[in-house]
């Protein structure tokens, strides 16, 4: 874990409101480092969607603030903060949307104006980090779906974002899909939320862990040390899977 | 690489055909189609001229004439009013084989079978050596309108995806016993179909969402160069420039 000056994230009395009047955030606050790796945790419906959603200005806050790397999220900031901010979705097919590999992991850096071989090479970058370069020009719905989560992990890489913010990163996978990506995530040099119920996955990958409960962050410190505490997690409706105990350091 | 069901108009290859880039390949197939709607119905010389032109080009694309004549099929509705036309139609009659038949509506029906089929094989013909993405691709670089192309390139990546859906909503629906017999059933089916619209419609805003994240503004960025050399561009302009000068030659005949 290096300090750096200008921490990634920070998210001051993040509040936030549906339009149909349903309270998700009660004032958020957290700071994440330049190559920190932590787990945003919480159960079903603590609003941990709705706060991923603010990261990259899709929602923007009712009250408080969002910065990365020191810029506010803003309308007139939008498109850098979109750059910044890689957001990978929960689901493979809602984030790969073009007819192949190599188109859609353009399609991001296209967007921020790159061209030619600058592209090419971005694209194949991306690709070689999650181990996905011979399937550059299949497209995505011949993938299986542990491929297809990894492409679209590279589909954010190639912006070079500043953080990687990944939801659900270990759902629907098989153990070796999820070990796979597990290897991919972690030789990544990048900033990353992870935002997740399972909680063995945040303890393999995360030094650090947030639990959001409520709308607010209810704690903060190292995930040994928050899923070893029974009491801490019973009264956030989470539970480590049966069998599952924090092996001895 | 399996294909896709819904590849299977295309025929991989590295022809001359093939390889050209999709807008020449569009506009040459429309030109052609144009040319072959302009002919006079009476001159059947021209048809045939048009006829040697397309097996020209399907044998320099080494598309079989087997696999023409089985897409062809989607022809039949026509080929059906076309036959039906000259035993409605009015005005002088001629007899054939003892059946009395309009003349105005034999020309109609080989005016359109004829002019159809050309059409269609051609068609055929684009598709065979043309990729479907590429053929979206084509229609950008030609300025069709952007949004329609965005729904073509959508509706080809998430053909499969909610066929996929569909497919698991009716294996749920027998797992419980249900069985599609009669127009009783048609309001569980008519429930279907709108589940499947709600989710294909929530699936939409996701993917909108993934490609706002992505700095999407309105416009897909073009990523793939296509530009056409002039001399694939001369190739291409063949077809319609021989299918062209037929067409100006039947009418300074006819």
């Amino acid at each position: 874990m290096t300090s750096h000056p200008v921490p990634s994230l920070e998210v001051g009395g993040l509040a936030y409101a549906y339009p149909d009047g349903t309270q998700a955030l009660f004032g958020v606050d957290l700071t994440i480092g330049r190559g920190e790796r932590v787990a945003l945790l919480g159960p079903n419906g603590a609003g941990k969607t709705t706060l991923v959603m603010h990261l990259n200005g899709i929602l923007t806050a009712g009250h408080g603030s969002v910065r990365v790397a020191g810029l506010d999220v803003r309308a007139d900031t939008m498109k850098e903060i979109r750059r910044r901010v890689g957001l990978v979705f929960q689901d493979p097919d809602d984030q790969l949307f073009m007819p192949t590999v190599r188109e859609d992991v353009a399609f991001g850096p296209a967007n921020l104006g790159m061209r030619g071989a600058e592209l090419d090479r971005r694209v194949s970058e991306a690709l070689d980090r999650v181990g996905m370069l011979d399937a550059i020009d299949r497209p995505p719905h011949h993938l299986s779906f542990g491929q297809r989560r990894r492409v679209a992990v590279a589909t954010v890489l190639a912006m070079e974002p500043e953080i990687l913010v990944l939801d659900e990163p270990s759902s629907n996978l098989d153990p070796a899909a999820r070990r796979e990506l597990a290897e991919v995530l972690r030789n990544l040099d990048v900033t990353v939320l992870m935002v997740t119920h399972d909680l063995p996955y945040a303890l393999e990958l995360c030094e650090r862990s947030l639990i959001l409960s409520g709308g607010v962050i209810a704690a903060d410190g190292p995930t040994r040390a928050l899923l070893t505490d029974a009491d801490l997690l019973a009264a956030h409706r989470l539970e480590l899977p049966y069998g599952f105990a924090v092996p001895a350091l | 690489m399996s294909a896709g069901h819904h590849h299977q108009l295309y025929r991989p290859g590295d022809s001359v055909i093939h390889r050209l880039p999709p807008q020449c390949k569009l506009l040459a197939a429309a030109g052609f189609a144009v040319a072959v709607v302009a002919t006079p119905r009476e001159s059947f010389w021209a048809f045939a001229v048009y006829a040697v032109l397309l097996a020209a080009v399907a044998a320099a694309g080494r598309v079989p004439p087997g696999f023409v004549l089985r897409r062809m099929v989607i022809e039949v509705p026509f080929v059906v009013f076309a036959v039906a036309i000259p035993f409605i139609g009015l005005g002088e009659r001629v007899e054939v084989l003892g059946v009395p038949l309009s003349v105005e509506g034999l020309w109609a029906a080989w005016n359109i079978l004829a002019k159809a089929t050309l059409g269609v094989v051609a068609s055929i013909l684009l598709a065979a050596t043309t990729e479907p993405r590429m053929m979206l691709l084509g229609a950008q670089r030609l300025r069709l309108p952007q949004l329609l192309v965005q729904i073509a390139m959508f509706m080809l990546r998430y053909m499969d995806v909610i066929m996929d859906e569909m497919r698991r909503m009716r294996i749920a629906r027998e797992s419980r016993g249900f069985v599609a017999r009669d127009a009783r059933q048609i309001p569980v089916l008519a429930k279907s179909a709108g589940a499947l619209f709600i989710r294909s419609y929530e699936r939409g805003e996701r993917v909108h969402l993934a490609m706002l994240s992505r700095g999407y503004t309105g416009e897909m960025p073009i990523i793939r160069d296509l530009s056409a050399s002039l001399r694939q561009w001369g190739t291409a302009g063949l077809l319609p420039g021989l299918a062209v000068a037929t067409a100006v030659l039947s009418w300074s005949l006819s």
